[in-house]
């Protein structure tokens, strides 16, 4: 399957086999008028399976939510047909109004102008807390 | 440290600290007696606490300063729907320092980060309510000379319990504590305070349901109510409720110098008959409870001024 090249935007690849969709909802990337492609179940080396987002323009994307969904996904900026530049995005260390605090005695149930934050608890196992009641975010 | 809203917050070199304070405090009242003058403190109780409001009220009174504030939700403006955010940020504009108790988890935070003035975490919701623990600290090393190599006995709800929580999570970063579990099977710790904090520190823990059987090798025992609420039936409650009330008969084979703590308020865990035993340490705690929000309340007025 053959699909363009871009010359400006984003390539995001090594996502996870079937997480490519989740990316694509939390990342909007469904409001853009330019081309996106999302690309399931490419055959890859080092994981078998993958999944690839490319996004033909030069939009700021939020590595918190990437690195939040997939940790180890790499982004590539193309610029005038040629990579520029090339990140590997990890979990992030704070994840600001991208998952809710369901915890219904925490005082973001209240007063809703709060942002939601939550802070990196632990590595190994992926687990965020609310930082205002320290509830585990259900991932 | 600009606020305390976890006792996490304070490293252990700044919890002795606190404790070297407060004991200079009881040691030598007079000195401390002006320590606050023309200082307010506002108390901003949006959920009753008699006894944590006056702890700190008299606490801000023995350094000289003033206090003011409210009691309730209803008396202030959070009625009137202000946000928390809001309120720290005009008490800012009239005291020197914040304790703010509050029934949402995580609102003292919020007013950390709003406010100008240190803000002190005087109870929020069933998450953290640092001074209490704080007060608990300071009765073990004056009753213990430390922290380390002490046997606690935590007995009671270990399972809604905060101050267990907290002062469990405390304990933990010094070395040679054991740690005995005593409650109904219903009410037994958590396992992810088990997991995350006893595991995770190699503190040796034991769990029975027999407060006669652990209390032999304790040397300290904190009670804790078991609430008839807490049981899904009766039944249970009523074949329980009697095993975790201490009297003389259990003290029987306790250690001579075991210490006896209890939170406060309590209803009937503690027979009157052992108030006037000397173990018993939970007025003492009450009163230390005052001792160390002076030396809080004196150490974050001095950082502010920095």
């Amino acid at each position: 399957m053959n699909i363009d090249s871009i010359q400006n935007g984003v390539v995001i690849d090594h996502i996870t086999a079937g997480s490519g969709m989740k990316l694509y909802d939390l990342l909007g990337l469904d409001k853009l008028d330019c081309s996106v492609a999302i690309i399931k179940n490419v055959t890859s080396r080092k994981m078998g399976k993958k999944d690839i987002i490319k996004i033909d323009a030069d939009i700021p994307v939020d590595f918190d939510i990437i690195g939040f969904v997939d940790p180890g996904v790499t982004l590539n900026i193309i610029k005038d047909g040629v990579r520029v530049d090339k990140k590997r995005v990890d979990l992030p260390e704070i994840l600001t109004d991208v998952i809710k605090c369901k915890n219904p005695r925490c005082i973001t149930s209240t007063e809703q102008e709060l942002k939601h934050i939550f802070k990196l608890t632990d590595v190994t196992h992926k687990v965020y807390r609310c930082v205002y009641c320290e509830t585990k975010a259900n991932l | 440290m600009k606020s305390l809203i976890s006792i996490l917050d304070l490293s252990t070199d700044e919890i002795l600290e606190l404790i070297s304070t407060a004991n200079d405090i009881i040691a030598n009242p007079d000195k401390y007696r002006e320590a606050c003058r023309y200082k307010k403190l506002a108390t901003l109780f949006f959920e009753p606490s008699t006894r944590t409001r006056l702890s700190f009220e008299a606490a801000m009174l023995e350094l000289g300063g003033s206090v003011l504030g409210f009691s309730e939700a209803n008396s202030s403006s959070a009625a009137k729907g202000e946000s928390v955010a809001d309120t720290a940020k005009t008490v800012s504009c009239y005291a020197d320092i914040i304790a703010m108790r509050h029934f949402k988890e995580g609102a003292p935070y919020v007013a950390a980060q709003n406010a100008t003035i240190p803000v002190i975490n005087a109870g929020d919701g069933g998450h953290n309510h640092p001074t209490q623990t704080l007060a608990d600290l300071l009765t073990i090393y004056r009753e213990k000379g430390g922290f380390e190599n002490i046997t606690i006995g935590f007995c009671g709800d270990l399972k809604f319990g905060r101050t267990v929580h907290s002062l469990i999570q405390a304990l933990s970063r010094y070395s040679g504590l054991n740690v005995v579990l005593i409650s109904p099977v219903e009410l037994k710790l958590p396992s992810y305070i088990k997991k995350d904090i006893l595991k995770e520190n190699k503190i040796p823990y034991t769990q029975t349901t027999s407060l006669e059987e652990a209390i032999p090798d304790l040397d300290i025992l904190y009670m804790t109510r078991v609430q008839r609420e807490r049981f899904f039936n009766e039944e249970d409650y009523l074949r329980l409720k009697d095993s975790y009330i201490l009297d003389p008969p259990k003290l029987k084979n306790a250690k001579s110098d075991l210490a006896i703590m209890h939170p406060l308020p309590r209803v009937n865990e503690i027979s009157t008959a052992i108030d006037s035993d000397p173990r018993a340490c939970y007025f003492k705690q009450v009163l230390n409870g005052k001792y160390i929000r002076m030396a809080l309340i004196l150490k974050l007025l001095q950082e502010a001024a920095k």
